[in-house]
């Protein structure tokens, strides 16, 4: 079975997607991730979706589920990289992840976690 | 109708062709609500061909059916005339009185032709009047479809026209909007919105709607999807240049600007801008 890597820096936990999303990858990662929060004691989460060019309403929630189940968890979710297609379908799909914060790209999220969420 | 019949048209007008093409013209020019800005050699050559053309077609084929090949020559002539009169600014009357105004003189002709044959001249009027119609018809119809045809290119250029992305500092997007948004607008606003943000990196965006008329529920429902997309992307949009009336509308339908930070003018955005970024401009010191 297929698994994204979670790697640790600190307290964030890096989750970089570079294959293709299915509903099964999604869900094994809501497993992994939640699990990974709760063990290394995480305070941050950076998703990177640079290289996921097509989503649908699946994926859309379960990116907006995973950041609410890390910040029951006590940990902030930053969505990183969003290419400009997927922002317009989330939009048009009614999907406007408000509890989620996003940045443009890894660098730019890191900064965010160091600035405004002082980890 | 018999062939015979058929042939009359295409022999009138050879018989009389220098005659005819005199006449019409006189009543090409005289009717004409406005005056030929292409010189009168051009139009003569126009009539000329057309006579011609019209001979030809009418001397082979079955007189009433223009949509059959003999006709080719006569149909792709009055297109490419139509063309040409919707690129110099002709009404639709002028460009069809081309046609009609060769009725006159073609029946004046047929009476003097068949004076002594009565039915056959009342059967020639109609099937020459009837043809002369459908011409008419055609001609206003291509130049209806090339007139469609540049409205499409012109609503396409200003598409592409009234949406720049401008930077206006490191880091700070402006979006000068004008005229109404549509869907349609909205569409390519956001994507070059987005596109231009990952080009730069801006982390703020200015949308300024100074140039947007009205603000109804739809255009803020499509403001505020745009403001979304950005925000997916990792960049702040400010919402600038809101005039009174357009506040007041906004409230009075209930659309919710509140996650949006909102300004009066694009300076106000552009210092909030600023300072998110972390910039500062000042004034020079004066050392005098």
């Amino acid at each position: 079975m297929d698994r994204i890597p979670i790697l640790r820096i600190g307290r964030l936990l890096l989750v970089t997607i570079q294959v293709d999303m299915h509903d099964q990858l999604a869900m094994n990662l809501q497993d992994d991730l939640t699990s990974r929060i709760v063990k290394d004691g995480a305070k941050g989460v950076l998703i990177d979706i640079s290289t996921l060019d097509i989503v649908d309403s699946f994926i859309g929630r379960m990116i907006g589920n995973t950041a609410a189940m890390a910040r029951i968890l006590d940990a902030q979710t930053v969505v990183v990289g969003m290419q400009p297609a997927v922002a317009i379908t989330l939009v048009e799909l009614g999907l406007r992840l408000d509890g989620v914060h996003t940045a443009l790209n890894v660098e730019r999220g890191m900064a965010l976690f160091d600035q405004t969420l002082s980890l | 109708m018999s062939a015979a019949d058929e042939n009359t048209i295409s022999k009138i007008i050879g018989k009389f062709e220098t005659e005819l093409l005199q006449d019409w013209l006189g009543a090409l020019l005289t009717s004409s609500l406005r005056r030929y800005t292409e010189s009168e050699r051009e139009v003569t050559q126009q009539c000329e061909n057309f006579l011609r053309g019209l001979r030809v077609a009418t001397a082979t084929g079955p007189a009433q059916d223009i949509e059959s090949r003999e006709w080719d020559e006569v149909r792709h002539l009055l297109a490419e005339i139509s063309k040409t009169r919707v690129h110099q600014g002709f009404s639709s009357i002028d460009t069809a009185n081309f046609v009609f105004s060769l009725k006159q003189p073609l029946f004046s002709k047929l009476r003097i032709e068949l004076a002594d044959r009565p039915q056959v001249l009342a059967d020639e009027t109609w099937a020459i009047s009837t043809l002369l119609d459908k011409l008419g018809l055609f001609t206003i119809e291509v130049f209806q479809k090339s007139r469609e045809h540049v409205i499409l290119r012109q609503q396409q250029e200003l598409l592409e026209l009234s949406t720049p992305v401008v930077q206006l500092w490191k880091n700070v997007l402006a979006l000068p909007l004008i005229g109404t948004l549509d869907s349609a607008r909205t569409q390519v606003v956001m994507e070059s919105l987005l596109q231009k943000i990952v080009e730069t990196g801006a982390s703020i965006a200015i949308i300024d709607i100074t140039g947007v008329p009205t603000v109804d529920t739809l255009v803020a429902q499509h403001l505020l999807k745009t403001v979304a997309a950005a925000r997916l992307m990792g960049a702040d949009c400010i919402i600038s240049g809101i005039r009174p009336q357009i506040a007041q509308t906004i409230v009075h339908l209930g659309v919710n600007l509140e996650d949006v930070i909102t300004k009066a003018t694009l300076a106000d955005a552009f210092v909030i801008a600023l300072k998110r970024t972390g910039s500062t401009i000042s004034y020079p010191t004066t050392t005098n």
